[in-house]
């Protein structure tokens, strides 16, 4: 991960784990003991299926969620303990887009005022409160950005369909010009035929901003098409991560593989390939040796004993299998 | 449906269905004109508010808000559903027609163990004992890919992860053996990995069980891998409908063609930008005059928006809510040399 020493990555997380406790003194390792980075520019799809930890992973980026253990840094600087006090000053710099438009926006607010109150808050880059004037040219600027008429500043929520909605969430997400953009499922709870407006939108606000996302997601197409880095989280680990087609088409870990052969083709008269049996085991009681090892069609006495750790396939590739898969053009692979 | 065929198992002729608001009916299903052939797989597509629920609620004669009107016919092997009184409906519901919904975990009641409230069904509807009825329930449940049923029937819904709890329903649905199979986006809640597994076992349902599915869905994938013939409705109406190679390799409606091409590819080079449809779909108080899509279709003109366009045949079975066929102007056929062709 760590082959182009050029840039400095934008965000680093160690060893970061997330523990739950559940009650009769259990736990539940949401997420458990991740590292990666996150380099400034770069889209990083975060993928899994539900329970993975993919949210719980993106929340803790943010402190969100406070960490159980390990090490978040953002831009350099040590966050993982910042009080709230210190970390608020950090916060116009990173920002989260959440899936449900709706419960993100006060229903009793017009959207000029909700666009407003996070410029209102927040200090601008000079250190002093940002005028009338200055707001008001910014929140027709961000609505300009996302590609809603300015005259739709005077309306509430409820008046908007849910694409528009998520615009003007995205458009408050970026009121602060933020660095770093985690997005929790932003176009799962829309329409087949609003989703690529918003998926366009992602990519346009990158191109012209130069933002970097975490893309949280568990459609692999929508990660495919937006992000230029995938990570695939299972049962609260990074299995796979690497270059987006490396990690989908070239997959070296069975449980990516068996992911992308699940996701039902757009082609009459495929034959779809025999799914992957069995269901995910609870994250609070995780199988020992390889998380992956119950439903793993390929699975090995060493994997029932010992966890692998995550290591290189080809430059910027990484997986965590004992025997990572050599893939074939036609997508079968071996074991 | 050429006339040598026999009687398809279910006729939908002209289904409408109104629901009453601020002092006028509100059009939410209009028109809807379908068959499926006995141990057919038909994939009802759309998106919110396109009136898929409501066309399979209609079917099970389950809209009982007040001032609804339901017009139109069912014909479910030649018996005509709407309007009959409520005994004989319900002696079909469950029986003959069965239906799952997309949240296994709200269709169960959870109080009663997943074998009693299955055992429950089957004593409702044939004269047997509890000790028979279970033995039906623990076979089901084994068909149906739940491991060791016997325990598993005396667990509660909670119990059960989402998989096993889609499973249990399905089996539930196919206790009586229904001829006819609704099913209302099965596996939108399910990971695709689960997906895949539950899409398996509806496929196979018409070898084992000989039944036919209308399997209710918003993804083209779904419909795309398990159904023969596919129906797309937009805003209420019927777009295009036909056998699904037809629909995905020529489709005839400009809906059904940006929708396929806005859906990102998984193989294949990725395009810089997706295709989009501008706008959304509208709101039902709030339909265009004339064809629905008309505000957000690339070729929309003067024609499009004096009356909605009637169903033009496009080839057998196959048929376009669009005027673009008539007037010497089809859709191409879409490319699906975009990679998503290969394996």
């Amino acid at each position: 991960m760590n082959d182009t020493p050029a840039p400095a990555p934008l965000m680093v997380v160690r060893n970061l784990s997330k523990t739950y406790h559940v009650g009769h003194g259990r736990h539940l390792v949401a997420v458990d003991g991740i590292s990666l980075s996150v380099m400034p520019g770069e889209m990083l799809g975060l993928v899994g299926e539900s329970g993975c930890g993919k949210s719980t992973l993106g929340r803790c980026m943010l402190r969100l969620t406070d960490i159980s253990s390990g090490q978040v840094v953002f831009e350099g600087r040590d966050i993982t303990t910042l009080p709230e006090r210190r970390l608020r000053p950090l916060r116009p710099r990173m920002q989260m887009v959440f899936q449900d438009s709706s419960a993100c926006l006060n229903p009793r607010r017009r959207i000029g005022d909700l666009l407003a109150e996070p410029l209102r808050v927040h200090r601008g880059p000079d250190g002093r409160r940002r005028s009338a004037v200055d707001i008001e040219r910014r929140v027709r600027d961000l609505m300009d950005l996302v590609g809603l008429p300015a005259a739709a500043l005077a309306r509430y929520p409820h008046e908007f369909s849910g694409g528009q909605r998520q615009r003007i969430n995205i458009a408050r997400a970026l009121a602060l010009s933020p660095r770093l953009v985690v997005a929790d499922e932003p176009v799962s709870a829309l329409d087949v035929s609003v989703q690529a407006q918003i998926v366009n939108l992602f990519a346009d606000l990158q191109a012209r901003l130069g933002l970097t996302y975490v893309f949280v997601a568990h459609d692999l197409a929508v990660v495919r098409q937006v992000s230029t880095r995938v990570a695939v989280m299972y049962l609260g680990a990074i299995v796979e991560i690497g270059a987006t087609d490396d990690v989908l088409h070239r997959s070296a870990h069975p449980y990516t593989a068996a992911l992308t052969a699940a996701v039902p083709r757009h082609v009459v008269g495929a034959t779809p390939p025999p799914p992957l049996g069995g269901d995910i085991p609870s994250p609070v009681n995780r199988p020992a040796g390889c998380r992956f090892h119950t439903r793993c069609p390929y699975v090995q006495d060493r994997c029932r004993a010992e966890a692998p750790a995550l290591h290189s396939i080809r430059p910027g590739h990484e997986a965590a299998c004992h025997f990572p898969l050599a893939p074939h053009r036609d997508g079968s692979v071996d074991a | 449906m050429p006339a040598d065929r026999p009687a398809p198992l279910l006729d939908v002729r002209d289904l409408c269905v109104g629901f009453p608001a601020r002092g006028r009916m509100v059009p939410i299903v209009e028109h809807v004109s379908f068959s499926l052939p006995e141990a057919g797989i038909l994939g009802l597509v759309g998106e919110s508010g396109s009136g898929k629920s409501v066309t399979a609620m209609a079917i099970m004669g389950l809209i009982d808000t007040p001032g609804v009107r339901v017009s139109g016919s069912v014909r479910f092997r030649g018996r005509e559903l709407v309007g009959l009184p409520p005994r004989q409906m319900r002696r079909l519901r469950g029986r003959d027609i069965a239906m799952i919904f997309q949240d296994p975990m709200t269709a169960f009641t959870p109080v009663y163990t997943i074998g009693w409230q299955i055992d429950e069904q089957i004593r409702a509807h044939e004269r047997v004992s509890r000790t028979q009825a279970r033995a039906r329930t623990v076979r089901i449940l084994g068909e149906m890919g739940v491991p060791d049923p016997e325990r598993m029937a005396r667990r509660y819904p909670h119990q059960l992860s989402g998989g096993l709890r889609q499973r249990a329903m399905i089996a539930m649905a196919l206790s009586c053996n229904p001829t006819l199979l609704i099913a209302d986006e099965p596996t939108t809640a399910l990971d695709v990995t689960v997906q895949a597994q539950i899409l398996d076992l509806i496929r196979s349902l018409r070898a084992t069980h000989g039944s036919s599915v209308l399997l209710i869905t918003h993804d083209m994938g779904v419909v795309a891998q398990t159904c023969d013939s596919t129906l797309v409705l937009y805003s209420g109406r019927v777009a295009e409908t036909g056998p699904s190679g037809r629909v995905f390799d020529h489709p005839g409606h400009p809906y059904t063609a940006a929708l396929l091409d806005s859906i990102p590819p998984l193989y294949g080079p990725r395009p810089d930008r997706l295709p989009a449809i501008a706008g959304a779909p509208p709101v039902p108080t709030d339909r265009p005059a004339g064809c629905a899509f008309g505000p957000r279709c690339a070729h929309v003109h003067a024609t499009c928006t004096a009356a909605p366009p009637a169903l033009v045949p496009l080839g057998p079975g196959h048929a376009a809510a669009c005027v673009l066929p008539a007037e010497g102007t089809p859709l191409p056929p879409r490319t699906v040399a975009r990679g998503d062709a290969c394996p």
